[in-house]
């Protein structure tokens, strides 16, 4: 997509990226040298309290009875019902100040997963499509860019074009979508050969029509794909059952499993969506049930990516698109809460048993210490990944565009 | 009373499925044999001496920009591939097989006006350019869920157009309206961008109201001034947005009692400050008294603003041909920097009385609409000396494949369940293939996992496999005559064309001497193939 990289020199690209500089320089000679090469985003989408994942008060009235529990990160506590990921938080940098000015779902995901605010002029791409915009041509035959269990709103490629969605697939359990042909041997024969001829017919004299729609092209990349060997990556049947019960018998463990075979052949972004964290009603009970399916998922996926000595090459991410309010409602349930949630950060050269921010323990503060924003957010998101987040790209109409328009968050990062 | 032996009760049911079968291979055979309808060219109104004259000057307009580029014009497309193109603009999918077999009837020379006195008074008109429509004042996002009902919406602006109400008239209602999102769905426009319990967010709708009614993207000024063109200031944004600041959420729904200065802090200022409403150009067309939002429509609205006709105008040519006259859409210039016959169009459009209608009905009649894609000695298609070739978007494609698997027409009169099948299988289409969202008519070639869709996804195997009911392939293979004539109505049904000689000789061969339970798979490859051909994705 040539058309969309930006000039090499501009004043807007030169001015924000002064400051960007000032924070990547700053960084160890290790985090400079190493970006990670691949992303997991585990999305937990409908937003889950942090007062019962990674910011518990426990004994303020705000926890509502909610307990804690210790970590293996010093002095970092978190909600007891996460155990196993308790055992691993020392790999963690959590952020307990997460802000952002949508208070609305569609929106808030929107702006979590672009690190820009909805307009309605303009689709901002997922970082994991910018991710995949900015890495060299991948010899992969299989999508770069997945999303497992896509909820509503699953990762898209915005104004970098189609081509940059999340190719989305459900359980792992379950065979690839599309995947496999509905006939074979001599009828499949047949049908190329039918298709040959009908394409001919249209073809014929349009001058650069394959240039222009391909057709063929992509016809041709979608059967290499259907053939593939790296489509085992996907099939989480291959692996040893200990591991598979580890990461939890339920689709999203299934899906961080999927995540971390995709890694391994060089999948740059998997995205991975844990539902149903929307608790207005009874929040106690619901959110357990989701911590439930999300502690072993987590925890295992953390410990193989370390014993595979893929950590420092992964950036994993956890979280929602908001936090829940401190105060339970008439029914017992927490509601939407933009003023201090809770992210998990993992991998790649961000800091290990780290905490970031501080949300008032009385719940009524107008907002966290140390706040970051969520264009900070990606900015780091993307400096971590050895991609300039000042750096330029051109919207449809000639617009140019920095990928992220937000501060780096040098403390988030190693070597700091 | 006597009980009923379970036997009797299922030799019961398996005869009335029986009949019921039986009933619908007699009605498909009737419908092979004889045309259900008879087309009738002579109860057609006379062609409009008005609207003809209209087209001939466009076509002189864009004459005259071919001569001066040295440009050839591609030859005449042939009458189905415009009814296609019409058929996908205003329905959203291919014609259907019984459309097409009704329009044959016709002389040539009446074909397209007859097809589009038929389509205005078409249910799916209205529903699918409505649609079109609300993704351009709704966006395409679900919305704030308590005070936004997209379906009342679509439905409201599907009456408007069957009922052929002046778009000007539309657009008034829909900037200004006040009451229940629910009884009064125009005032969807305003309340789908609401965004906190006092009302709707300003910016956001001057925001839409520039770029679906005026053709400016005055949005981009707002944070800072163009820098770029110099023409738009950040302060032209806010005083747009500065009219929807009586707007504001009630018990009765929405209303103007209004809810305060309208204040922004402008770039570099040290805080906020309040605005003032003011137009960006053309103030001596904005009332000096009423409401903010009424006031906003007639100025939007004025007959002398000619940014409101002319984007009309570039919208209603990109619904129909896939690519508007000016790129992109919603950037549509002040000065007479504009494209042969846009202005023609215009004028034409705001003297008689917004009427969309009339503006399709010229627009389909102009030889620039009717020009063939295929290049001739034409290479480029910027000046519209070919037709431009474009990519269906995600539901034509789902549309076209649920029709092209029907041999009847499915509309309106259709029954419930495949109606519903229809809209089913259009969504979850739709869903993974990928709607582009705002960019509407940006024609980027398809991905490999959309590809992957088409060849192995569950609607087209759905609608190749061996199925006598529901599936047109296996239909065909059974009904027709002979080996041609099945071709012949595949290629007729799925790509609005007959069959090339080779094509023609490539499948008959593939029929010949097939029976039964393989022939009616060879008529599913046959279909599979037309379906993941470039010519079936893509408007032409």
């Amino acid at each position: 997509m040539e058309s969309l990289i930006g000039p090499k020199f501009s004043r807007r690209r030169i001015l924000p990226g002064l400051s960007v500089l000032g924070d990547v320089l700053a960084l160890g000679a290790e985090q400079r040298l190493r970006p990670a090469r691949h992303l997991i985003l585990l999305w937990l989408e409908g937003a889950p309290s942090q007062l019962e994942t990674f910011d518990p008060h426990a004994g303020r009235a705000i926890a509502h009875g909610s307990t804690d529990i210790v970590t293996s990160a010093a002095g970092v506590r978190i909600g007891s019902g996460l155990a196993q990921t308790a055992e691993v938080m020392h790999q963690f940098t959590l952020v307990r100040s997460m802000v952002t000015r949508e208070g609305d779902h569609e929106r808030a995901v929107f702006n979590m997963k672009t690190g820009y605010r909805p307009n309605p002029a303009l689709l901002h791409p997922a970082i994991g499509a910018i991710f995949c915009h900015e890495l060299p041509h991948s010899p992969l035959e299989i999508p770069t860019h997945i999303s497992i269990l896509p909820n509503r709103w699953p990762a898209r490629g915005g104004f970098l074009g189609g081509g940059f969605d999340a190719f989305q697939l459900g359980d792992p359990q379950n065979p690839l979508p599309d995947m496999r042909a509905s006939v074979s041997g001599d009828r499949e024969s047949r049908r190329m050969a039918g298709l040959s001829v009908i394409e001919e017919a249209f073809v014929r004299g349009q001058t650069g029509l394959e240039a222009k729609t391909l057709h063929r092209t992509n016809l041709d990349r979608a059967r290499r794909m259907m053939s593939s060997e790296q489509l085992r990556a996907f099939n989480v049947a291959e692996e040893p059952a200990a591991i598979r019960a580890a990461y939890g018998d339920t689709p999203f463990g299934r899906g961080c499993l999927a995540a971390r075979r995709l890694v391994e052949v060089g999948v740059p972004c998997v995205e991975v969506t844990l539902d149903g964290w929307d608790t207005h009603v009874n929040n106690h009970e619901l959110q357990a049930a989701r911590i439930q399916i999300l502690d072993p998922a987590l925890a295992t996926l953390i410990r193989d990516l370390q014993q595979r000595d893929l950590l420092d090459r992964t950036v994993v991410f956890c979280g929602g698109e908001f936090g829940r309010t401190p105060r339970l409602n008439a029914v017992e349930g927490r509601d939407h809460w933009p003023r201090g949630f809770s992210i998990a950060l993992a991998g790649g050269g961000f800091g290990k048993g780290r905490v970031h921010g501080e949300t008032d323990p009385a719940g009524t503060a107008p907002e966290p210490a140390s706040p970051v924003r969520v264009e900070d957010l990606h900015a780091t998101l993307l400096t971590s990944l050895g991609v300039d987040p000042a750096r330029e790209v051109r919207t449809p109409v000639g617009r140019p565009l920095q990928l992220s328009e937000g501060r780096v968050i040098g403390e988030l990062l190693a070597g700091r | 009373m006597a009980r009923v032996p379970a036997i009797a009760v299922w030799v019961r049911n398996l005869l009335f499925a029986g009949l019921a079968l039986l009933a619908v291979l007699v009605g498909q055979v009737l419908l092979w044999r004889a045309p259900l309808e008879k087309a009738d060219a002579t109860s057609l109104p006379a062609q409009d001496p008005e609207v003809l004259a209209v087209a001939r000057e466009v076509d002189a307009a864009f004459s005259e920009a071919w001569s001066a580029a040295g440009e050839t014009p591609a030859p005449s497309a042939e009458d189905l591939t415009v009814l296609r193109r019409l058929s996908l603009a205003l329905f959203g999918t291919v014609p259907s097989f019984e459309e097409i077999r009704l329009a044959r009837q016709i002389p040539s020379e009446r074909r397209i006006d007859w097809w589009l006195e038929r389509a205005f008074r078409d249910q799916r008109f209205g529903d699918y350019v409505a649609e079109r429509f609300v993704r351009v004042c709704a966006g395409t996002e679900a919305g704030p869920f308590l005070v936004f009902r997209r379906r009342r919406f679509v439905e409201w602006w599907s009456e408007q157009l069957r009922r052929n109400r002046p778009y000007d008239d539309v657009v008034r209602s829909l900037i200004s309206s006040t009451g229940s999102w629910t009884t009064e769905p125009e005032t969807n426009f305003v309340t789908r961008e609401v965004v906190s319990k006092t009302g709707p967010d300003e910016a956001r709708l001057a925001a839409r109201v520039s770029r679906a009614f005026l053709g400016i993207r005055l949005d981009c000024v707002e944070c800072h001034d163009d820098f770029l063109e110099g023409k738009w200031e950040q302060e032209d944004f806010h005083q747009l947005a500065a009219f929807f600041r009586e707007a504001s959420m009630v018990v009765t729904g929405l209303s103007d009692s209004g809810k305060g200065d309208y204040k922004v802090r402008m770039r570099g200022a040290p805080e906020e400050r309040a605005v003032g409403e003011a137009v960006p150009f053309g103030p001596e067309w904005l009332p000096a008294e009423g409401r903010l939002r009424a006031r906003l429509a007639t100025w939007v609205t004025h007959p002398q603003n000619v940014s409101f006709s002319r984007t009309a105008v570039n919208r209603v040519w990109a619904l129909l041909c896939g690519e508007p006259l000016i790129v992109p859409v919603d950037c549509v210039p002040l000065d007479d920097n504009v494209p042969a016959g846009l202005d023609l169009l215009a004028r034409d459009f705001v003297a008689h009385g917004y009427d969309l209608q009339r503006l399709i009905r010229v627009i389909a009649k102009t030889g620039v609409f009717r020009r063939s894609s295929e290049p001739g000695k034409v290479e480029a298609s910027s000046s519209w000396a070919r037709f431009p070739v474009t990519r269906l978007r995600p539901e034509q494609l789902a549309r076209s494949l649920h029709q092209a698997s029907s041999l009847t027409t499915v509309d309106a009169s259709s029954h419930i369940l495949l109606r519903l099948q229809l809209e089913g299988e259009t969504r979850d289409f739709v869903k993974r293939f990928g709607d582009r969202g705002v960019d509407e008519f940006e024609s980027a070639t398809a991905t490999v996992p959309q590809r992957l869709l088409l060849m192995n996804g569950k609607l087209v195997r759905e609608h190749t496999r061996e199925n006598i009911i529901a599936n047109a392939a296996t239909r065909i293979g059974a009904l027709a005559r002979d080996d041609f004539s099945a071709v012949e109505a595949a290629f007729l049904a799925v790509l609005t064309r007959a069959p090339s000689p080779p094509e023609l000789e490539h499948f008959v061969g593939l029929l010949r001497g097939s029976k039964g339970g393989e022939r009616a798979r060879r008529m599913g490859d046959l279909y599979w193939g037309l379906f993941n051909s470039t010519e079936f994705s893509w408007n032409h």
